[in-house]
């Protein structure tokens, strides 16, 4: 177990060095000029050459890569080209809205979801089996910012309960931090509710039609029983392999989201910065849910042998 | 479920949603009254107004900085800074004294040292703080409280380059601070105005923090433009970076979760009109511009004929109508300067404004075009101006033209119009954009109108001699009347060689809360005077 996590931990250098070349080339190859942007709109070429010198931008590509691995390696993200602060500054100042945002919704998905598969799977074929199994093929069809506005008219705008947009730290006190979050929890967690209540429903739908269910039946054990220790409890490895999936995909995908409710967090942050050609911003921000991917799926794969004992490494 | 249970459930429900709507904003109760909430036109990221000619760091600019000279609402230089001033007999000596009672933010008095130096830096980096330094000998400060410019020979706009509203005004800094490399950005932010500004809450792409500079004595005047009195009657001014999605944006007005929407999308325009919570306040009697630029350095349109086909095939009314579609936001207007503005006129414009497109089929079909592909760059992320490409290359194909419209973000056009190469090297002939009014109301400031070629020129590099030395006249004028038939003179021209074309003019929308009141002609986006009820 030990030697697995170590061999984990140590296979994540390579895929950080990749994404880190990839990412560092691939920005070199992208259209745009950091520098035109800097200079504004009435700027003529002589000012953005010089803006381009003092960005270092006009040096050789490898030149450029080996100061900025140099600098990486002794942890320096750099400074960000658009807003002239250090690129660990801002991802400190991102990263809380987002994980707050990804933390509440797979809360919110997961405490949902899963009793909702489980009773789907249970009922199968019945009303609630099929009306869950509706609410999921429209919980992938519904574009996020089109529930998210339809939540914002009803709840915000009609209803007053809720704000319209913004972000308080949570610092600031609990009650302005989950009131400004929930609105655009429960809108993100929609789509992952539906898929995560339907690999629940299949997984567990599996599970019930083993030889032990049936013995723990004849055992006599109550139905809510077989159900949470027997069945659900087997069929936990694919559930938690789509809920560490969604948690990575969640970091980086409340670009949407983030955008129709105001909130600094990162999506935001790697929008402004491939807009902006912010060159270390980008790549920061990258290697950030790099490290984030790779995390994730140690802690899914560690998962595996506490939810399964059979599993060993 | 029975249903009594179901109501249980309803109620709980209910009562959770109460509970949490009931929460108490901690942070955002403070004196809401004296809280002025803005949503920009923007992100702010650049800090340095003299570094960018960003709109959004002039505006910030604004509400740090203060002015020698302002630009009043009816366009005329009035002082700000400066208290009295004068010229010596032969126009190369001004003296100017400034007005008692200036103090920076970290509490030393402003000097002429400090303003000369701002100066200096300022003319590095501006067009016409550019223009101005090429007539000037030398500066100084002679005493605390004045500074003086000697000139080589006569100027004729000291008073606009040193009062101009738009990018790059000349905020004034401390020397210490001014004396930075033009080239490199500053890194303390303090100024002389009317707001002081909150660095530590400074959070890019979430939000800026102004506070109430109460030491600030503001003139004596009412404010009108960037001139007159800038009194404060709020606390603390946060901007909303982060609020960036229109309909959010007016989602959140309507709420009432801030104050002013700067530039308010067309799309909203009559959702804002018809709430009876919500204003559309009038503050700019000069309005924007939109202009299509050709690249001047490549074929097709390195040769003037075609250049004048376009002019003749492109009339106003389609671009305005497909862009901003609300006919009380946006007027025809034949003058490569704003219109209403000193030097908007119509002389030269009978190519476009009395052209259709028989006559640009004509034009095109005479000039020699040998079928050469357009390259029109269309940005596909920036509503303000998205529409206009469309609009450009249907009416390029109606007079002849082939068109290849490359659709790409913003960046990637900025960095692109950059380039000098041909078309097959990634390079480009046309792009539209827009521009502030104060931005191009005289031969100056107007950077389409610099015709010095590749060395010096705005991108698309046009060139013209004859051009450059009717500008050239025009900096040394003195006389107003000779100044406006010089204008017209060079205007004439521009249309002639076919600098760029002027697609029309339209007024940018504010929105703002019923309760907001104090509004004036600014004719940017100035946040002194304003009450909140």
């Amino acid at each position: 177990m030990y030697a697995f996590l170590a061999r984990r931990l140590l296979a994540t250098i390579p895929v950080l060095a990749i994404v880190a070349v990839l990412v560092f080339l691939m920005l070199r190859l992208t259209p745009g000029d950091p520098a035109a942007i800097l200079a504004g709109d009435a700027a003529n070429t002589e000012q953005i050459a010089q803006i381009r010198a003092g960005l270092g931008l006009d040096r050789p590509v490898p030149v450029q890569f080996m100061i900025w691995l140099g600098n990486m390696l002794s942890g320096d993200l750099g400074e960000s080209f658009y807003y002239k602060m250090k690129v660990t500054a801002l991802i400190g100042q991102r990263i809380e809205p987002t994980l707050s945002l990804a933390a509440l919704t797979i809360a919110i998905a997961v405490l949902t979801a899963v009793p909702l598969g489980v009773l789907a799977a249970w009922r199968f074929g019945g009303w609630f089996d099929r009306a869950l199994m509706g609410f999921a093929v429209m919980g992938f069809s519904v574009p996020v910012f089109v529930l998210a506005y339809i939540l914002i008219w009803i709840v915000s705008l009609k209803l007053g309960w809720l704000p319209v947009q913004g972000y308080r730290r949570i610092a600031d006190g609990f009650g302005p931090w989950l009131q400004h979050l929930i609105l655009p929890s429960i809108t993100l967690s929609v789509i992952y509710i539906a898929l995560i209540a339907r690999v629940t429903r299949a997984s567990v739908l599996e599970t019930l039609g083993e030889d032990y269910i049936r013995t723990a039946r004849a055992k006599g054990l109550r139905e809510a029983r077989v159900l949470v220790r027997h069945a659900l409890a087997n069929a936990a490895v694919p559930i938690a392999t789509i809920i560490g999936i969604g948690i990575a995909l969640l970091i980086g995908g409340v670009v949407v989201t983030e955008s129709v409710y105001a909130i600094p967090g990162l999506g935001r942050l790697t929008v402004d910065a491939v807009l902006a050609r912010d060159f270390p911003t980008i790549q920061g921000v990258i290697l950030l849910f790099s490290l984030f991917y790779v995390l994730i799926n140690l802690l899914v794969d560690l998962s595996y042998v506490i939810l399964d004992p059979r599993i060993r490494y | 479920m029975n249903i009594a249970r179901k109501f249980a459930v309803i109620a709980a429900v209910t009562a959770s949603a109460a509970a949490i709507s009931g929460l108490s904003f901690n942070s955002a109760a403070q004196d809401d009254a004296k809280v002025l909430r803005i949503v920009p036109h923007s992100n702010l990221a650049i800090l340095d107004p003299i570094w960018t000619t960003a709109y959004m760091s002039r505006n910030h600019g604004y509400m740090i900085y203060d002015t020698p000279f302002g630009t009043d609402e009816k366009n005329q230089i009035k002082p700000q800074m400066v208290d009295t001033w004068s010229v010596s007999p032969d126009n190369r000596l001004w003296t100017f004294k400034l007005r008692p009672g200036l103090e920076f933010h970290d509490g030393k008095p402003v000097t002429g040292e400090d303003v000369v130096a701002s100066i200096a830096r300022w003319g590095k980096r501006d067009a016409m703080g550019s223009a101005l330094m090429t007539f000037v000998e030398r500066m100084d400060a002679p005493a605390p409280d004045t500074f003086r410019i000697f000139l080589r020979e006569q100027c004729g706009f000291v008073l606009e380059a040193l009062g101009k509203p738009s990018s790059n005004a000349l905020f004034i800094m401390p020397k210490r601070i001014a004396d930075t490399d033009a080239f490199k950005q500053i890194e303390e932010y303090i100024g002389s105005g009317p707001y002081i500004f909150k660095r530590d809450e400074f959070k890019p792409g979430d939000k800026a923090v102004y506070l109430k500079n109460t030491k600030y004595v503001p003139r004596k005047e009412a404010p009108s433009g960037t001139a007159g009195g800038k009194r404060v009657y709020v606390d603390r001014v946060e901007w909303n970076l982060a609020l960036r999605d229109g309909q959010a944006q007016v989602n959140a007005l309507q709420k009432g979760e801030v104050d002013i929407i700067e530039a308010l999308p067309f799309d909203h325009y009559e959702t804002v009109k018809k709430d009876p919570s919500l204003q559309i306040p009038k503050y700019s009697t000069v309005n924007l511009q939109y202009m299509a630029r050709f690249n001047h350095l490549h074929k097709p349109f390195d040769n003037v004929k075609v250049r004048r086909a376009v002019l003749a095939a492109f009339s106003q009314e389609p671009f305005l109508r497909a862009q901003v579609g609300v006919k009380e936001l946006y007027n025809v207007c034949p003058s490569m300067f704003t219109c209403g503005t000193p030097y908007g006129s119509p002389a030269g414009s009978d190519i476009q404004s009395k052209s259709n497109m028989k006559k640009a089929q004509e034009l095109l079909k005479a000039s020699g075009y040998d079928g050469t592909p357009v390259v029109v760059m269309k940005p596909t992320d920036l509503a303000a101006i998205q529409k206009l490409p469309d609009v450009a290359a249907q009416l390029l194909r109606q007079a002849g033209f082939k068109v290849d419209l490359q659709a790409m973000d913003w960046q990637t056009l900025v960095g692109r119009r950059a380039k000098k190469d041909p078309d097959d090297k990634g390079g480009w002939d046309m792009f539209l954009t827009a521009w502030q009014g104060h931005d191009i109301w005289n031969p100056i400031a107007n950077a389409a109108m610099d015709t010095r070629g590749e060395q010096s020129g705005w991108f698309g590099w046009a060139k013209d001699d004859k051009l450059v030395e009717l500008r050239n006249q025009f900096m040394r004028e003195t006389d107003d009347a000779k100044k406006k038939r010089l204008a017209d003179a060079i205007q004439t021209r521009a249309f002639e060689i076919g600098t760029h074309v002027p697609l029309g003019e339209y007024s940018q929308p504010m929105a703002a809360r019923k309760n907001i009141s104090g509004f004036f002609i600014t004719n940017g986006n100035l946040y002194w005077n304003l009450k909140k009820n």
